[in-house]
Formats: C-alpha cells, structure tokens, sequence
C-alpha cells in the first residue's frame, strides 16, 4: 500500500512565532511606543486625564469608524477614495432637507444613508462591471461628489455652509444615536470614588463618553466578527487574495465587493451624521483627505494595499495612534504643522514592518 | 469492464473557423486512471473545458452514468460529481489551508441567532481529509502559501473529493513540480484511485502519466489517435505516438545529414 507522505522539513511553529505573524502585530507595537512616547514628553500636560482621553479618543473614533470598513474593502483588495468626499455629500445631505425643505432630521438621515449607500453601490458597480482599478473609478467619484456638493449646495442656499441644525435636532427621535454622551451615571459614579477628576465646581471633569467612541468600537468588533467568524468574511479575504481562485469555487465575488463599497460610504454618512448633529451645520468641505487618513489607518493597522490580508483590529489601532498623535503633539506644544510630516513617517514604517511580518507569514514553515 | 462514470461520443467543438475538436470519444470509470495526452495546442484544454461545463459540444454528446447529460455551467457538472482541479488549483495563498478548504461551501455553526463559520469543524476536516490522502499537515491554520506544490495539489485533491466528486479532471498536475513533489501527486492520483474516484490525469509528460494511468488517450490537432489500454502499449510506443515521436526521428536524420548544418 501507499506509504504515508510527509514532509521531511516538519518544524513546528511556536505560540510566538504564530503570534509573530498577525497582522496587527505592527500596530499593537506602535501604539505601545506612541503611548510610551507622549507619556514621557507630555506626561503632566493632561494628555492623559480624562479629558485629554476622551480628546483623543474622539479623534480616534470619528477616523476608526471610516477605517473598519476601509479596511475591509482594502482586504477584498479594493480601494474606496471618495468617502472623504462622501462625508462632504452626506453632511449636506442631512442639512439641506432639514433646514431648507423643513424635513425631520430623522428623515434627512435616512434619506442621506439611502442615497450613499446607492453612491457607495454604483462605486462598485462601476469597479467590478468595468473591471477598472477602483483607485481610478473612486478618484473619480472624489471629484465628482466633492464637485456637486459645492454646486447643490450653493446652488440651494447660496452658500458653502448650512447651519442651524441644532435646534432642529434638538428632539429628534435619531439625534442621541449621533451626538450627546452616554454613561454619564458610570462616568459620575467613577468620579465619585474619585477615579476620575473633578472640575471646581464640583462635576466631574467629563460628562460622559462620546457616542462616536461607542459607535467606533461597535464598528471594529462587528467589523472584526464579520471578517473572522461569518462566511461573508471568507469571501473577503479570497476576493482580495486570489478572485479567480475564489470564483471558480463559487465564491460572488462581485457582489462581496460592492457590498463593501455601500459599507465604506454608508461609514462616510455615519461619519457625516455624527458631525453634522455634534457641530450643528454642514460644510462642503468637510471630509477633506480623510479618504487617505483612513487608508493610513488601515495600513498601520496591517492590511496589505494588494489585498487578502489585514484585520480591522490592525485599523483600530491605526486610528488609535492617529488620535494620540495628533492631540500629543498638541498638548506637548510642538508646532502642529509637524503631524503630517510624522504621520507619514509612521504610515511608512508600518509597511516596511508589516510587510516584513508578512514574509515572516509565509515562511512560517 | 465497469460502466463509465463520464462519457464524451463523437465529440466535436469548433471556435469560428477552428476545428479545435473533431469526433473525440472518451469515457472514465469508477475507480480508473484515464490519462490524456497531447502536446501544446492538441486540444486537450477544449476537451477539458467541455468535460467541465465551460464549453458546450458543437457536435456529439456527454452522458454522466449512461445517461445523457447537458451541463448548463461548471457549477452544475460540479454538482453531477464532476470535479476539475486546474493548473493554479483554486486556492488563495494568504488564507489558512481550513480556509481554502471550505472557500465558497463555509461550515456554520449556530449560537443562538447568530451562525459564524465553524473553524473548529473546518481544521479538523481538512486535517482528517488531507491524512486520508496521505499527507500530515503540520498545523490546519497555516496559510497555503507555506505548503509545498505536492500539497497544494492534496488540498485541492481532498477538497474536490471531500466535496463529493467521483470523477477528477487533473490539469497538468506534475508539470510545474520538481521530482519529489511530482511523485507526491503521483501517490495522490494512485490514492483516489483506490478510493474508488475515476481519474482524468491531463500530461504532456508520458513517464509521468505511464506509471499511473490504466489507459491512455492521445490527442492531435484535435483528433483523437486512439485509446490504449496499459497492456496494449509500452513506454517507448506511447512516447513516439506522442508528438514528436515521428518528427524527431525525420529531424534526427536531417541534422545528420554532412554539410548542410555547418560541422557536426
């Protein structure tokens, strides 16, 4: 009879070197030292109170909340550069109706997801129909959406910005999902027992937490969940390592990736929702370059720009860093014009790191 | 002699003005190795794809089990047990060996409302499944771009049978492989066999195909020049019928000819 094959390179792999090969190995990393970093430049600067926290975190989570589902498309191996612009769109999407058509803001908002969503649908549409680079199809969608938020917007109110959003918020069935702060009690009750500072008039220093950070951490673990534990998950990361491979096996590979494509934009509306309730107007610049802030993110975060590898754990951390570098370096008095220059360093350490990770990866044998 | 599984009669495909297939018969049974053999532009690519579901048969017919079958797309003649593993194999490189396994077919698993992937379930299929062919797996979770040619060929071997196949079409298993990795799949092909699978091993390599094939089948420009059964042909016969048998020899004499290619 046959005898049994097996390979005379047999090694086995340790619990650290598999831990060494996750792909948010490097942003894990990089948070520690970025942490480790503003602790000793800007330890008593009140970086690290609750306030200064809650600052940072806020940053994070409006840039984390884009970055889960970036991350994602960009592991199906696709890119998505209008939901900068989509955030411009959707922002006065919600206002427009609301303030000049007198429409409630309840309905305004689901209006607003329903059109970036169909936008986000026909972005991959276009990317998957056409088979076009989809750096090329959304590059397009950039301008476009950016080009007729400016005309519409003018066009309707004679300005770039609409504001008074506000008071016709302000009952709003939808306008706690967006704006406003949540474990006040939690938040008082820790103040209490004096974990958390108190400001001179005897209330706590914060309120509560921004519901953007909950909603940022609800993205990352459903995001997460999707891509590891459920089918559509799979799919992802076959549509970006191998889409052939993945539809000879039956795999829908067009319609993962435009699922992806109405995430990411309905990400962008989300975004555009939270800030347009939170500051109570809408601009149409709003947005301007997040597109490649939550790429940056994302590829901190450990996911390949080829696709078929990454995690949304990785973009987590990405906008993790992002948040406390940029209020770090605000809090530590350094210029603030240094942060992109930083930034862009970080982003290009990471790829270097990670794609060391990733070769480590594959020659785990 | 068992009944086919598979069966093309007279088959002809044609592309515009190309004859790409003329009047091939070809038929596997259960548990038989039929090697196909051609050289680069025989036809043997058509046949596969019309014994795939890619292709429809301008001319002739295709029976599964003696009866006449119409495959509609490759995933229906999947469905009727046919399964044909390609050159690339269908398999994603950066995603674990469970993974690939399962790609397109997930195993869920309920916890109350929600139902996720059964990771659990899927390691230890794929483990269980590639040890039944012969190849020990280090570790279910390891990518796919860490595994060998000859064990690349196994996953995408066990999957189809895993899956329910009772015919495998094999493109060109061993063409891209060195010597050890082609006599792993060369184990494979024997190990389906004796699980009862019909085997179509699609070679330009006769050595290769010679000792696992139970019957052979030429092609040339599109025409099949016969079926041999193992006992009816040598080695050295197979490979002059192949291409090249004949031209070699003209070509050999005409070298050897003085003076007309310089200096010998």
């Amino acid at each position: 009879m046959i005898s049994e094959i097996r390979d005379e390179r047999v090694r086995s792999v340790s619990r650290l070197s598999r831990l060494l090969s996750r792909p948010e190995l490097g942003a894990a990393a990089g948070t520690v030292l970025v942490f480790v970093f503003f602790a000793i430049t800007a330890g008593n600067t009140g970086l690290f109170s609750a306030k200064g926290i809650v600052n940072f975190l806020e940053v994070s989570a409006q840039l984390g909340i884009l970055a889960a589902p970036v991350a994602l498309l960009m592991i199906a191996g696709e890119f998505d550069l209008s939901v900068g612009s989509m955030i411009g769109f959707a922002g006065i999407l919600i206002a427009i109706p609301a303030v000049f058509w007198g429409w409630p803001i309840w309905l305004s908002l689901l209006f607003t997801f329903a059109v970036c969503g169909g936008i986000g649908a026909l972005n991959g549409l276009a990317v998957v129909r056409t088979g076009l680079p989809s750096f090329i199809v959304t590059l397009g969608s950039l301008f476009m959406l950016r080009g007729l938020t400016l005309g519409l917007t003018r066009g309707i109110s004679g300005r770039t910005q609409v504001s008074g959003v506000h008071e016709l918020a302000l009952h709003d069935p939808l306008n706690s999902l967006f704006s406003g702060q949540v474990f006040s009690g939690l938040i008082a009750w820790l103040s209490d027992i004096g974990l958390i500072g108190k400001r001179a008039d005897g209330l706590p220093s914060i309120s509560g937490i921004p519901v953007s950070i909950v909603w940022w951490i609800v993205l990352t673990v459903a995001c997460t969940w999707l891509l590891t534990r459920s089918r559509f998950g799979n799919w992802i990361f076959a549509a970006g390592g191998e889409a052939n491979a993945a539809r000879n096996l039956g795999v829908p590979v067009a319609r993962t990736k435009i699922t992806l494509f109405v995430m990411t934009a309905m990400a962008a509306a989300l975004f555009a929702a939270i800030q347009v309730l939170v500051t109570g107007s809408a601009d149409t610049l709003r947005g301007t370059q997040k597109e490649f802030e939550a790429i940056i993110a994302v590829v901190i975060g450990g996911t390949l720009l080829t696709g078929g590898y990454g995690s949304a754990i990785g973009a987590m951390f990405g906008a993790l860093i992002f948040g406390v570098v940029q209020m770090g370096i605000f809090y530590t008095g350094i210029d603030t014009d240094w942060f992109k220059l930083f930034m862009g360093a970080m982003m290009v350490i990471a790829v270097l790191f990670n794609s060391y990770v990733r070769n480590r990866a594959m020659r785990s044998r | 002699m068992a009944e086919p599984y598979v069966e093309l009669k007279s088959v002809s495909k044609y592309f515009g003005s190309v004859v790409a297939l003329k009047d091939v018969s070809f038929d596997v049974c259960p548990g038989e190795v039929h090697c196909l053999l051609g050289d680069n532009g025989a036809g043997k690519s058509t046949l596969i794809k019309t014994l795939s579901g890619v292709y429809a048969p301008d001319e002739g017919e295709i029976r599964v089990q003696g009866k006449p079958a119409r495959f509609a797309s490759p995933a229906d003649t999947r469905d009727s047990g046919i399964a044909t593993v390609y050159q690339d194999l269908a398999l994603v490189p950066l995603m674990s060996v469970a993974r690939n396994f399962f790609l397109g077919r997930e195993p869920m698993r309920k916890f109350g409302p929600i139902s996720q992937f059964d990771t659990e379930f899927a390691s230890r299929t794929a483990y269980d499944e590639m040890s039944a062919m012969g190849i020990q797996l280090r570790d279910p979770e390891q990518p796919v771009g860490t595994l060998s040619g000859g064990e690349r060929q196994c996953l995408a071997i066990a999957r189809a049978v895993y899956f329910g196949a009772k015919v495998l079409i094999l493109d060109e298993p061993t063409s891209a492989l060195g010597v050890h990795q082609a006599s792993v799949v060369l184990k494979l092909v024997v190990q389906s066999k004796a699980r009862g699978i019909g085997v179509i091993f699609i070679s330009h390599n006769v050595h290769h195909a010679y000792v696992v094939g139970d019957r052979f089948t030429l092609l040339k420009r599109g025409r099949s020049t016969g079926t041999y059964a193992k006992g009816e042909i040598d080695r050295d016969q197979l490979l002059n019928l192949m291409a090249g048998g004949k031209e070699l020899v003209d070509l050999e004499q005409e070298l050897a000819k003085p003076g007309r290619h310089g200096p010998v």
